[in-house]
């Protein structure tokens, strides 16, 4: 955490078209609201990966690019921790049984990785149905190291 | 910015020099329209030069598997040159690293094809 890092609470709520161009608007402004809550650049990274993997997920196999379905789409960052909630209008899926793209098996799949990378890039990782219909991922990067 | 390509034929050695990000949408359409092309027109031996390549995403990791499994299956041979230290990364967390054949030298990496 930078020395200059903003102590004053943040937060940030959009509801997006689920469009590829929602996927670099989430990036950029969860990157920025990273970027002056003051975690590192590799953080930021991180951050900005695990944000772009999740809207995409939200996008394209939630909402199956729908124009009529949006992605709510919020950050949150206080002095403990830097909370990014995406939630889709979709049918959902059953993320009980995500296979593991570490396992040879999978190893040389093309697809199957994005919630992996987002759970290797931040601190806590939920996701949960949403009634009628939709999911919602919540990942949380934490301000301070534990 | 998107992905860049530009191809140069060193010897019987396709150096595709990639820049910028690749990632779901233009920047994997683009890699994987450019690959299957040489691909498709007989070229075997492809080193993918990912110095200038700032951002990858999970479909840009699933297009590096996708070309290196056509070009395996395909008789011939994909390699990987300068990875920046984030893309080598993202291929370590993804146990791929050792997948593929990763030099640090344009030199050495046209030297290792046979």
């Amino acid at each position: 955490m930078r020395e200059d890092s903003c102590q004053t609470p943040e937060t940030v709520e959009r509801f997006l078209d689920s469009t590829l161009e929602s996927v670099d608007s989430a990036e950029e402004l969860a990157v920025g609201v990273a970027q002056r809550a003051g975690f590192d650049e590799d953080d930021v990274v991180k951050i900005g990966m695990a944000v772009r993997e999740s809207m995409v997920n939200a996008v394209v196999h939630g909402n199956r690019y729908n124009s009529n379905k949006k992605v709510r789409f919020s950050v949150a960052n206080n002095t403990e921790r830097f909370t990014v909630r995406i939630a889709d209008e979709g049918d959902g899926f059953d993320f009980s049984h995500l296979p593991d793209p570490l396992s040879p098996g999978n190893l040389m799949r093309t697809s199957g990785r994005g919630i992996f990378l987002v759970r290797s890039f931040m601190d806590e990782f939920q996701i949960r149905h949403l009634e009628p219909a939709g999911t919602e991922v919540t990942l949380v990067k934490y301000r301070m190291s534990k | 910015m998107s992905v860049k390509l530009n191809t140069r034929q060193i010897g019987d050695v396709s150096v595709v020099d990639v820049a910028g990000r690749i990632t779901l949408g233009e920047g994997s359409s683009t890699l994987r329209d450019s690959l299957r092309d040489m691909v498709g027109k007989g070229q075997k031996k492809i080193l993918l030069n990912l110095g200038e390549v700032s951002y990858i995403d999970s479909s840009g990791i699933g297009e590096l598997v996708s070309a290196f499994t056509t070009v395996t299956n395909g008789g011939g041979q994909l390699k990987l040159l300068n990875l920046t230290k984030r893309v080598k990364d993202l291929l370590q967390i993804t146990k791929l690293y050792t997948v593929f054949d990763v030099h640090d030298s344009e030199v050495s990496a046209i030297r290792s094809f046979v």
